[in-house]
């Protein structure tokens, strides 16, 4: 809210000189955040009031151009007089304008010069109130009041020079957006005074309710709408008389457009005091006024012209013509105000809070009014607003307040806080002593019955104030937070991190450590991402959560995959030059569940404990969210340097960096070809890894957690990615339940005994997964061991041969195995009982044949 | 060869007088010495301490001196036999030490080449940042706890005092999840802050409760440079009997000295959260300039932009509805919450000036961290 220093000094009177600089600290300090300060009108000069004392009319231009001759009374030239070009036509020969004189600047530092304009020397402008700072109407000159004083300086005369503070109002704190508000506490700040802008200058005729049937009448139809309702009535007043230049510089300076006498000054006692007040033209008002909610069907052309269907939930002012305006928010274009009305009908109510901000979201109106009704107004204010009103639309239009009022109201019960005396001190640490208590709750208008426990009534203007906590803020913010201690905190015994968080940072640790580069992608997504997947229709990536209300249409939904966006930040890496690209994200995605999920979460009391049932519920309307790990490859591995060329990444790094991840997790795990999209169908593998379902026994599902290898062609494309890019994706939460349920890691018995080393070359099917042979190769070197340790102590493929020593449709797998004992030296017989056993179950297995073996037994 | 030692031949015994010895000695010493290579010292080892060298053949005579002359003869050739061995051992070390020099120097090679032939990977910062800020509070008790970024409305909102219709549920600009089912409110959002973890903190975690939650958050801001629709937050909650303001902020004041040095002050400023109250804004003095630039004439500091003071995080006490909507009996229980923005830490901390940059992976952003949590 931007706020006239001067508007508040006149209820908060400082001492002077006024310290802007301390103000703005103080109002900061004690919960008001002053945002900026501008100094205003100061860099303006030379500006004097003018009389017209002759136009004369050019008529050779396109457009009307007057040429005038006006005086200064002899301030700058010897006669005063001088001659001035001028675009604008509302105005007439014996009128006062402000006229910049030839030197002067306007605000923005803009220089007036003499110059020749339209074939004619002028020498100055007479400006709009645009040009002078005071809002945003450029359209004609600003004509000024019959007794403004000729020559004078026009920056002194109309009090242009201000500072104007931006006050950062937070949503609790309805009351400081006004004057009133914040003079109230700006008067705390400095412990000065506070004259209530709201008792001052009542005429003692406002305070009757004075005869019946004297004002309009109103009643309330539902008090959950509305619980206060006041009109006052003026009559006779003329339309065309112009807003004091005072409130109209005030009302620039609050950002407020001026608009007529009657809007004028709503709004500024809007500003001065927080009422919003709504004025309407008697003359179209038809019956007597009801506010109630909308019924169904019903609509309202609002002031905007625009006409809106109602809702039953939104609250509206009717007459007997129906619906003539939306409570706090915006009035009716039928009952308007117009340049002709005389007989002014002037509401000040106390609306619903929720009720407003609700409306004023359905119908995307934000008024100066609905923000102020959304965070609470004074209930006690509608007289006094109205009668101020009142009193000043007749004293400036000439006309005549009725006498009396209409209030029609619903009681409204006060909030009693019961608090302890001593609550403050217990929530700041800091001993205020409950005098100071007392004191600071009754400087912010609250009543208080004193005690070891206080009775406490807040002030009809702080419906924020309803629980002893907030009675402690306002007396800890008032005495200065700085009075807060600093206790060294105590020691705790937390657990560290659990097993899972420990894991998640090895993990990434791991990945880095292999040259991965930790990147985070944009979580959002859109069905288009599926496609460039090439995802199946019924694909469970598929089940993506949509947004209500996304920031861009392209990406409507949450990402199911962390691929698509690791993928865009690939394409825009190597469109920065970065081609050899290896990336990791771990993140977080969102799926529907296989029955359809998310649901409606339902909105639990907030007044007790939710039972078990009801957080389930909430819990199960939830997506489901995997965390997962994702790795994407581009280019080259290794760089080519002066060692020579480099490698370029492959499906095997891919697969590498997953095996990476799950060998960092400890989980047991399986390798097989796998088919999964995105990835080349020959170029995947397919991880699983061993769960045991709860209360299963011993009951262990392989669970695949994910895939490796080189990306689609078509997805390559789709991307515009770099040929053979290859990338992997992990469930990690499924990898992380496993791995916390993995018991501690069981030191080696390191034997100290020398090994025995075995080469075996193995032919095999050309289909069958060197993977399959080795876990045979350990399978049966286990089994040979016949419950005692196995001597198997390694397996190493060293080398993978096709041609035509082994035949079409075949390869050699050669393997070094390496034995040894725990406890003694092998014997060449214990170890080729064992190369034997494992070569046989290679062999049973998957058909392995020892390649020696074959060219003694020739093919078969 | 000699004869056994039955008689003396004074002829041969000559080989063993002094002088003879002497020069056998010298003639040894001077070809051991001469040796310039391995094999040389090999040859001079053999021609003057083998089996045919004179010294070996002398030696073979004393056993033809006479009983009274052989001690003093045994002796001199003892003495000759050991410089001998001596010089050889000497001479052999002083080839050693020549060669291994020269192999040395011929293999030295340029040890400035680069050998970056494996990636350097890296860290993002922001989870590394939080991780860190996590480590400050877990090192004070505090664990960590979670909660899913796809989070209902009763949690986000409702359960910590954001009444429906208010304001400042308005001003969280959030995600909501459609309705798949149709025009109904989902009740489901993304979660716009941390603090829904808090609720679920206090209603599955026993008390006294301190724990931090580091994650993800979602406003529909659009995205600039000081604005991201995705960033991420950590928050405190501590819930236990007695707790105040001034724990509050010794617990803030204790992390700022752990992630900004030591002796910074801090400064607590009303503000206004649903779920706390008393609510309040930190600011910790300028960890750069210290509050010098506030003073007239010192040079300008851009991290504080010369205020002095730097906005850190939000905090308060937990409101006593947060406590009650949670089970928790606010007459025995208080506690405090405090959050900050991870990104603001990284503008604060490590001079990140767009914070585009968190989001749009870009390597060499990433790159710049490293992969150690002191970034």
């Amino acid at each position: 809210m931007l706020v006239p220093l001067s508007w508040l000094l006149e209820y908060a009177p400082l001492p002077e000189p006024v310290d802007v600089g301390e103000v703005a600290r103080r109002l900061t300090a004690i919960g008001l955040e002053i945002e900026g300060v501008e100094q205003v009108g100061h860099d303006i000069g030379a500006i004097v009031v003018a009389q017209v004392l002759e136009i004369s009319e050019l008529t050779e231009f396109k457009k009307p151009i007057r040429y005038c001759r006006v005086t200064t009374g002899g301030t700058c030239t010897p006669d005063g007089e001088r001659s001035v070009i001028c675009g604008a036509a509302n105005f007439s020969v014996g009128d006062k304008v402000p006229l910049a004189l030839p030197g002067a600047v306007l605000p923005g530092g803009f220089e007036i010069g003499a110059s020749k304009r339209y074939g004619r020397m002028s020498e100055g402008m007479i400006c709009s109130p645009s040009e002078l700072g005071l809002g945003d109407d450029h359209t004609g000159i600003m004509v000024l009041p019959p007794d403004a004083p000729v020559g004078a300086d026009f920056v002194d005369y109309a009090g242009l020079r201000d500072t104007v503070l931006d006050v950062n109002v937070t949503p609790d704190k309805g009351h400081a957006l006004s004057i009133r508000g914040i003079a109230r506490e700006l008067a705390s700040a400095f412990e000065v005074e506070f004259t209530d802008p709201a008792d001052a200058g009542l005429p003692a005729w406002t305070q009757a309710p004075g005869p019946d049937g004297a004002v309009w009448q109103a009643s309330i139809a539902d008090p959950t709408a509305c619980d206060r309702f006041a009109l006052r009535e003026v009559r006779g007043i003329d339309p065309a008389t112009p807003t004091p230049l005072p409130m109209r510089v005030r009302l620039a300076r609050a950002d407020v457009r001026g608009v007529s006498l009657a809007v004028d000054v709503t709004n500024y006692l809007m500003i001065e005091l927080g009422q919003p007040l709504h004025a309407f033209d008697r003359a179209t008002l038809d019956g007597p006024i009801v506010v109630r909610r909308a019924a169904a069907g019903e609509t309202l052309e609002t002031l905007d012209h625009v006409v809106r269907a109602l809702d039953p939930d939104d609250i509206v002012i009717t007459d007997s013509s129906g619906p003539i305006g939306l409570a706090g928010t915006m009035g009716g274009l039928a009952t308007e105000v117009s340049e002709t009305s005389t007989d002014l009908v002037i509401e000040a109510a106390h609306f619903s809070a929720p009720g407003v901000a609700r409306m004023s979201r359905r119908h995307r109106l934000f008024s100066q009014a609905s923000a102020r009704f959304e965070r609470g107004v004074d209930y006690d204010l509608q007289l006094r607003a109205s009668a101020k009103a009142a009193a000043m639309l007749a004293g400036l239009g000439g006309g005549t307040a009725t006498e009396g009022y209409t209030l029609a109201s619903a009681p409204i019960e006060p909030v009693r806080i019961e608090m302890a005396a001593d609550h403050p001190d217990r929530v700041a640490g800091v001993g205020y002593g409950s005098d100071t208590v007392v004191s600071r709750l009754r400087e912010v208008g609250c009543t208080v019955q004193a005690g070891p426990v206080l009775t406490v009534t807040p002030p009809s203007w702080r419906p924020d104030l309803i629980d002893p906590n907030d009675l402690a803020e306002e007396v800890i913010r008032i005495e200065g937070y700085e009075k807060i201690g600093t206790t060294t905190p105590r020691a705790i015994a937390g657990k560290g991190r659990t097993a899972t968080q420990r894991l998640r940072i090895a993990i990434a640790g791991a990945l880095a450590g292999a040259g991965y580069v930790e990147v985070l992608s944009s979580p959002f997504g859109s069905a288009d991402d599926f496609d460039r997947l090439l995802l199946e229709p019924g694909d469970p990536r598929r089940r993506a959560i949509s947004l209500a209300n996304p920031l861009r249409d392209e990406e409507p939904q949450l990402r199911t995959s962390l691929l698509p966006g690791l993928l865009r930040v690939a394409t825009r890496n190597a469109g920065r030059g970065f081609a050899d690209l290896a990336l990791f994200e771990v993140g977080n995605v969102a799926m529907t569940k296989p029955d359809g999920g998310p649901g409606v979460a339902p909105i639990l009391p907030v007044d007790r404990r939710p039972t078990p049932e009801e957080t389930a519920e909430l819990d199960d309307a939830l997506p489901g969210q995997p965390r997962l790990v994702s790795v994407v490859l581009t280019g080259h591995r290794e760089p080519a340097g002066w060692w020579g060329p480099g490698r370029p990444a492959t499906f095997r790094d891919a697969i590498e960096a997953a095996r990476t991840v799950l060998s960092t997790a400890r989980v047991p795990y399986t390798i097989r070809a796998g088919r999964c999209e995105p990835w080349h169908p020959g170029r995947c593998a397919e991880f699983a890894i061993r769960t045991s379902g709860a209360g299963e026994s011993a009951d262990e599902r392989l669970v695949s957690v994910g895939y490796a290898g080189e990306l689609h062609p078509r997805v390559i494309t789709a991307f515009r990615l770099a040929p053979r890019a290859c990338a992997v994706e992990l469930d990690l939460s499924a990898i992380e339940r496993v791995a916390a349920g993995l018991p501690p890691v069981q030191a080696p018995a390191i034997s100290g005994y020398p090994p025995a080393t075995q080469d075996v070359a193995l032919v095999v099917g050309d289909a069958v997964p060197a993977a399959e042979v080795e876990a045979a190769l350990v399978a049966g070197a286990g089994a040979a061991a016949d419950g005692t340790e196995s001597l198997l102590e390694d397996v190493r493929l060293f080398d993978v041969y096709t041609g035509e020593q082994v035949g079409a449709g075949r390869k050699s797998l050669a393997y070094t195995l390496r034995f040894r004992a725990s406890d003694r030296t092998l014997t060449d017989e214990e170890v080729a009982v064992a190369r034997d056993a494992a070569v046989a179950a290679a062999r049973e297995r998957t058909g392995a044949v020892l390649r020696g073996a074959i060219a003694g037994a020739g093919p078969s | 060869m000699s004869a056994p030692n039955k008689s003396y031949d004074p002829v041969r015994a000559a080989v063993l007088a002094p002088a003879e010895v002497e020069r056998m000695t010298a003639e040894g010493l001077a070809a051991i010495a001469a040796a310039a290579s391995f094999d040389e010292l090999k040859a001079a080892e053999v021609a003057h301490r083998g089996r045919q060298a004179p010294l070996t053949l002398a030696s073979a005579e004393i056993g033809a001196l006479p009983p009274e002359a052989k001690a003093e003869a045994g002796r001199r050739v003892g003495v000759a036999r050991n410089a001998l061995d001596d010089a050889i051992a000497t001479r052999k070390t002083e080839l050693e030490a020549d060669r291994d020099q020269r192999v040395l120097i011929d293999e030295a090679a340029d040890v400035t080449l680069p050998w970056n032939r494996g990636p350097a990977g890296a860290r993002h910062p922001v989870p590394m940042l939080a991780d860190r800020l996590a480590d400050v509070f877990i090192g004070m008790g505090y664990e960590i706890a979670e909660g899913p970024e796809v989070e209902a409305e009763w949690y986000n909102f409702d359960a910590l005092n954001f009444p429906p219709d208010h304001p400042a549920r308005e001003m969280q600009d959030t995600f909501f999840v459609a309705d798949p089912g149709g025009s109904r409110r989902s009740g489901i959002v993304l979660r716009t802050h941390t603090s829904p973890v808090q609720i679920r903190a206090m209603l599955t975690r026993p008390l006294p409760l301190y724990v931090v939650s580091p994650g993800k958050c979602f406003r529909s801001d659009a995205l600039d440079a000081t604005h991201s629709p995705v960033f991420h937050q950590i928050e405190g909650l501590a819930v236990d009997e007695g707790l105040t303001m001034a724990d509050l902020r010794g617990a803030i004041s204790a992390f700022v000295a752990a992630m900004f040095g030591e002796g910074l002050r801090t400064r607590l400023g009303p503000d206004f959260f649903p779920f706390t109250e008393p609510s309040a804004d930190v600011s910790m003095e300028c960890h750069v300039c210290r509050g010098e630039s506030t003073k007239p004439g010192a040079p300008p500091c851009r991290v504080c932009k010369s205020q002095g003071w730097i906005e850190i995080a939000g905090c308060g006490m937990v409101n006593p509805r947060v406590l009650v909507a949670c089970g928790i009996d606010p007459d025995r229980y208080s506690g405090f919450a405090f959050g900050l923005g991870i990104e603001r830490s990284l503008m604060i901390r490590n001079g990140l000036s767009d914070i585009r940059d968190t989001i749009e992976g870009d390597v060499r952003f990433s790159a710049a961290f490293g992969s150690e949590a002191s970034c």
